[in-house]
């Protein structure tokens, strides 16, 4: 063996162990995250972390029920957004559309999808917050029912386009309007498909921090119906990691546990339902 | 337009029965209904840019160009500038390009070319939860881990190792441009793999045999021939991963200093276009005041959407000639 042939033999047996040294690094991060998030926020965690309200600076225990019910309210708001333009507007574009318009509506969907979450919070803040003169639940669940309608519409339309084609036509030669070949054939065909997209945006703006801090603002107490400011985990989080008290670190990092335990569980939960499932979407 | 798709008016009598024969199917509804759905995110996504543009009226009229080339950034005298911010948000994306790209693309290389499938697979799931994760959860870390890790070690050692360059001077305070720049990096790593691994995996086979069988090396394979050819879709996933870093607020907001400086050193505290957004919008008092932050907004939003459409058409151009190739 010559020693240029051994030379580039070693070159590339060390950068082919460089490329699984960087593997791995990122693979770690993973779990360097998990792991300090359960060792911290385990430590910190406690009953009355899910049933009492925040106390005042100073004032050992309490803990974020106001900023989980917030959560979960801002959470409901979107998904009555999000879900329902994304699922009927898939609808439209795998079903109904011809050319011109589906081309558009994708691309404004991309566009959607890509404009920083800031950004949104900015846009709900004129549309909604300035209008109703008030920071509300409202408003933060329609900003991150924006962000999930992008998600939702576009992993649909692709589920929804992977259905063979011979069931629709078989649907169709049974005599079967349009509209009801979808509801009875196409959307229960792919209907793990669109669970699976679902909850994976309901994921995604699970754990939105910025485009709450001037739409659903924070409240340090329970807030009452739809149009009162609410407190909520992402921007419980934040608040409370940047301010120099221990005691509230301690309930940021019970808070990230939380959240990032509901965030992780969801995904893992859509994956596994898409994995049992029939419908492949096409890449 | 939901009128011409109903009742299409000059359409022949034979096209207008079949058409009153699918309305009482309910076709013609169901297509008018998904179809108001669909154009609403037509229409929302129009209005965010309207509002945008609307309400940034007051800066854009006063300030003009200048609003980007003034660093003065005084909400008492109604001066608004935006070059720091416009600064600090490159200067925090540049750092987290330069280290996630190398470590994302070799990664993104033994995951398509080295690792059997299922491990591969299984990495590649784990890749996809940690692009999950969400960014204020970064940002927690960033200010309990990399922050102080930063303060007490990497910042003293860069000083004393390459302290002569102007990048690595000044007082290290743990937070500061290198800090959130370490934290983007750790945030977009995720997606330069995916998007890269799905690129390189649209390679066709014969390329890489080719490059075999005329004696090279599996390295020289993959980075010569394999590498190359997904050249275009490889600068979509960077892209993508730059439009995020630009856009990301929460972990930026929290390990970046928040202070509106222009200064070579990494170590400098500063504020990027997001951060300083999320810090003052609730307390902008003033129509000039908060005008300045939207239209800081808007240059968000065009910087984000010319890199997304970049992005996109790089992936695009890439997967087809890959798919195109494969098939002759």
């Amino acid at each position: 063996m010559s020693g240029r042939l051994r030379w580039r033999k070693f070159v590339s047996g060390f950068m082919l162990t460089m490329t699984g040294v960087c593997a791995v690094v990122a693979v770690a991060v993973l779990f360097f995250i998990l792991g300090y998030l359960v060792y911290h926020g385990g430590t910190s965690i406690s009953w009355s972390f899910f049933t009492k309200l925040p106390t005042p600076v100073g004032e050992a225990g309490g803990g974020m029920a106001n900023a989980i019910v917030g959560s979960a309210k801002l959470l409901l708001v979107a998904s009555l957004i999000g879900v329902p333009v994304g699922f009927f507007g898939a609808i439209y574009l795998a079903e109904f559309s011809g050319g011109t318009v589906a081309f558009v509506v994708r691309y404004a969907a991309d566009l959607l999808n890509g404009v920083p979450s800031i950004v949104i919070g900015i846009f709900a803040y004129s549309l909604v917050v300035l209008p109703f003169k008030h920071f509300s639940t409202l408003a933060g669940g329609f900003a991150l029912g924006l962000m999930m309608i992008p998600i939702t519409l576009r992993s649909t339309e692709e589920f929804l386009l992977a259905v063979p084609r011979p069931l629709r036509e078989g649907a169709m030669a049974l005599g079967a309007s349009k509209w009801r070949t979808i509801a009875t054939v196409i959307v229960p065909a792919a209907y793990r498909g669109i669970l699976t997209a679902v909850l994976l945006a309901f994921a995604r703006v699970a754990g939105e921090t910025a485009p709450l801090l001037f739409t659903a603002f924070g409240n340090r107490f329970w807030s009452p119906g739809w149009n009162q400011p609410t407190a909520s985990l992402p921007v419980m989080i934040f608040t409370y990691a940047i301010a120099p008290y221990d005691d509230w670190h301690r309930q940021a990092w019970a808070a990230g546990l939380v959240l990032l335990a509901l965030i992780l569980i969801i995904n893992i939960v859509a994956r596994a339902i898409l994995a049992r499932g029939i419908a492949i979407p096409r890449s | 337009m939901a009128t011409t798709t109903t009742v299409p008016g000059a359409s022949p009598i034979s096209g207008s029965r079949s058409l009153l024969s699918r309305l009482r199917e309910g076709d013609e509804i169901a297509r008018l209904i998904t179809f108001l759905f669909a154009a609403s995110v037509v229409v929302v996504t129009l209005l965010l840019v309207f509002e945008l543009w609307q309400g940034s009226a007051l800066p854009r009229h006063k300030f003009g160009f200048n609003f980007f080339v003034t660093r003065v950034w005084d909400p008492i005298f109604d001066q608004f500038g935006a070059l720091p911010f416009i600064y600090g948000t490159l200067v925090t994306a540049g750092v987290a390009l330069f280290l996630a790209v190398p470590l994302g693309i070799g990664a993104a290389i033994f995951l398509a070319e080295l690792a059997p499938a299922r491990v591969s697979d299984t990495l590649e799931f784990f890749i996809d939860l940690l692009a999950a994760v969400p960014s204020v959860i970064y940002g927690l870390l960033g200010v309990f881990i990399v922050v102080p890790l930063m303060r007490e070690y990497i910042q003293p050692g860069l000083k004393n190792s390459l302290g002569f360059l102007p990048f690595f001077t000044g007082p290290a305070y743990g937070l500061g441009f290198l800090t959130a720049g370490i934290v983007l990096a750790i945030m977009v790593i995720p997606y330069i793999i995916s998007v890269s691994r799905e690129v390189l995996l649209s390679v066709p086979r014969d390329q890489r045999e080719a490059a075999l069988s005329l004696g090279s090396t599996r390295w020289e394979a993959t980075w010569k021939v394999v590498v190359p050819f997904a050249r275009t879709g490889i600068m979509g996933s960077i892209f993508l991963a730059l439009a995020r870093s630009l856009g990301e607020t929460m972990a930026v907001t929290m390990v970046i200093g928040n202070t509106p400086t222009i200064s070579a050193s990494l170590f400098s505290p500063g504020d990027s276009i997001a951060s300083v957004i999320a810090n003052q919008f609730t307390e902008a008092t003033g129509d000039l005041y908060l005008q300045s932050l939207i239209e800081l907004g808007l240059v968000l939003f065009l910087l984000t959407f010319i890199l997304n459409g970049l992005a996109r058409l790089l992936i695009v151009a890439t997967s087809q000639r890959g798919s195109g190739m494969g098939q002759a």
